[in-house]
């Protein structure tokens, strides 16, 4: 897996994005600065391509981290809680603000999530039986449990509809002027490549770390502070995307092993590519609709997924 | 030399290590044996700073070691822990180069990769230097992460139960080693161990600990005795002198 294949494959794919959808647009038109094409490119394509890369790279970053930390190579937001929790926030902050702004919304539930996943390694530390599989299960069992209190309170408040809207990634809705949040994610993968190798020693244990200086609780936390950022802003802008998160990093984990200031390139770039395929396909099967990214990403996701998993515990 | 006064920690109500006081000299190995639950690797972790003592302080030459900065603390000591259940995928040339991280924090200079290729070298792991971690074998393993030690370029080594899972050869291999660090390098290294026989053979001087106290403190033919170690052990273990070495026969006593 060479960086510059992942480099020109996100190129590629990137053009074909650009260029597919219901109005016809072809490079030609763009030429005419004032043509309804370019408007379509600079208000819709662009932006949604934009936003496609950041959520990509953001999401398997974040399970990296998340995978990372907690040693364990099945925990990411989708099965740590952390999706859950931000729904629950996202909830919480319509409940609170009758109108919430994009950035009460924000804050609050980013909030959430860093609670939520804070919570999920503090439940991590208790576990006696540190089992592979176990550990998600009970992550997914902690967040179904967060979910059921968003569903029971979203009914009560009757707010259930405008939540789903929040359920399903969709990238159709993304335009300029909803989707500038995601560029948090930029400064976010920055600082996540300079913690690279601190990250990489937290993840060999506490007495590892301790071991060669590193201050590893406040490591810990700075992960989970980013991981939380870079959810909220993807959940917020263009709703949750599962298995992104577990199946990119391990699938880079396999090929290129665990030392992050290695991976990280990798896993950023790949994961935006498995997102621009997902996307593209979308686009394509039931041209002109689209099929929204959170069923295409579950379907070709499970399945990695699966076969992540019945390749054996070797990697686990 | 590192200087442990009467360091005491509490499990619950219990006081897994009570009022232990050892000196630890440089440039020697020093063993500490005795009966599961004697508090060794707790005592170990103390020393090391892994663990907080509830009373009590540990010096590193001189100055409190509580009060030193984590990062200088581990340009001077390094401690191993067997426990270390690692299914993290990294290469033998990448965790060795980890034990430059106190001083380079990650970003290896010249100085820092010669350090790391000495120390592949000094363990014999140049040739598989890209072998990943989990491909290995135990001993080739635990080489792995002395040499990680090694490259962390600190006085004191210290090691909790280096021995354990690892056959005979390779558990020769490994005490041989720490011999050599010693000798040649000049290294000062603190063990836990359980097999007595290895803490005869190889160590300069012994603690042993029973029930969170120090019973025994010594060089290690004062240890190595039938009587000192009746009162370690509560067993009657013939020693029989073959050689230089003195050899505990406990297996029908």
């Amino acid at each position: 897996m060479k960086k510059r294949y992942l480099i020109t494959a996100v190129i590629l794919l990137s053009f074909l994005s650009l260029f597919v959808g219901a109005s016809r647009i072809t490079p030609a038109d763009l030429l005419d600065w004032r043509s309804e094409a370019t408007e379509i490119f600079l208000i819709s394509r662009f932006p949604r391509l934009v936003a496609i890369l950041l959520a990509g790279a953001g999401m398997s970053i974040a399970g990296l981290i998340m995978q990372q930390l907690s040693r364990n190579k099945f925990v990411s937001p989708t099965t740590a809680g952390t999706l859950d929790a931000t729904k629950l926030g996202i909830l919480v902050s319509m409940l609170i603000f009758t109108n919430a702004t994009l950035l009460e919304k924000m804050a609050v539930s980013f909030t959430f999530a860093l609670l939520g996943t804070f919570l999920f390694m503090q439940i991590l530390d208790r576990i006696k039986f540190k089992d592979a599989i176990f550990i998600p299960l009970v992550g997914l069992m902690f967040g179904s449990i967060l979910s059921s209190i968003t569903t029971f309170f979203a009914f009560k408040a009757n707010v259930i509809q405008n939540m789903s809207a929040w359920l399903q990634g969709d990238f159709s809705m993304i335009m300029k002027g909803r989707y500038e949040l995601l560029y948090i994610s930029i400064p976010v993968l920055i600082i996540t490549y300079l913690y690279a190798n601190r990250f990489t020693v937290a993840g060999m244990g506490e007495d590892f770390s301790k071991n060669l200086g590193l201050a590893y609780k406040s490591i810990v936390n700075i992960g989970l502070v980013l991981v939380a950022l870079i959810t909220t802003t993807v959940v917020l802008t263009v709703g949750l995307i599962p298995f992104l998160g577990l199946i990119i990093p391990n699938i880079v984990s396999i090929f290129k092993g665990d030392h992050l200031q290695k991976t990280l390139p990798h896993t950023a770039l790949l994961g935006a590519i498995f997102l621009l395929i997902c996307d593209i396909l979308g686009r394509i099967i039931i041209f002109p609709y689209e099929i929204s990214i959170s069923l295409m990403v579950g379907v070709i996701g499970s399945a990695i997924f699966l076969f992540l998993l019945f390749r054996g515990k070797a990697y686990a | 030399m590192i200087q442990v006064r009467e360091i005491t920690k509490f499990y619950g109500k219990k006081a897994v290590v009570e009022k232990v006081s050892v000196n630890i000299h440089r440039g020697k190995i020093t063993s500490f044996i005795g009966p599961n639950g004697a508090g060794k690797s707790t005592l170990l972790s103390m020393v090391s700073r892994l663990m907080d003592a509830d009373t009590g302080e540990v010096l590193l030459d001189k100055s409190k070691v509580k009060n030193m900065k984590s990062n200088d603390f581990a340009k001077r000591v390094a401690i191993l822990k067997q426990s270390n259940f690692m299914n993290v995928k990294l290469t033998i040339r990448e965790l060795v180069s980890f034990g430059r991280f106190p001083h380079c924090k990650g970003r290896l200079h010249e100085e820092d990769e010669r350090m790391v290729d000495q120390a592949l070298e000094y363990m014999g792991l140049i040739d598989m230097q890209e072998a990943y971690l989990d491909e290995l074998s135990g001993g080739q393993r635990q080489r792995a992460f002395i040499a990680m030690t090694i490259a962390q370029d600190t006085d004191y080594i210290l090691l909790d139960e280096p021995l354990n899972n690892l056959d005979m050869k390779h558990s020769v291999q490994i005490m041989k080693i720490l011999r050599q660090l010693v000798d040649d390098l000049g290294k000062t290294v603190v063990i836990v161990l359980h097999d007595i026989n290895f803490a005869s053979v190889y160590s300069d001087r012994i603690v042993a600990l029973k029930n969170g106290k120090v019973v025994k403190d010594g060089v290690t033919n004062d240890i190595i005795t039938s009587d000192s170690l009746r009162e370690i052990y509560d067993m009657e273990i013939p020693i029989q002198q073959m050689k230089d070495c003195r050899i505990c026969v406990y297996f029908n006593s």
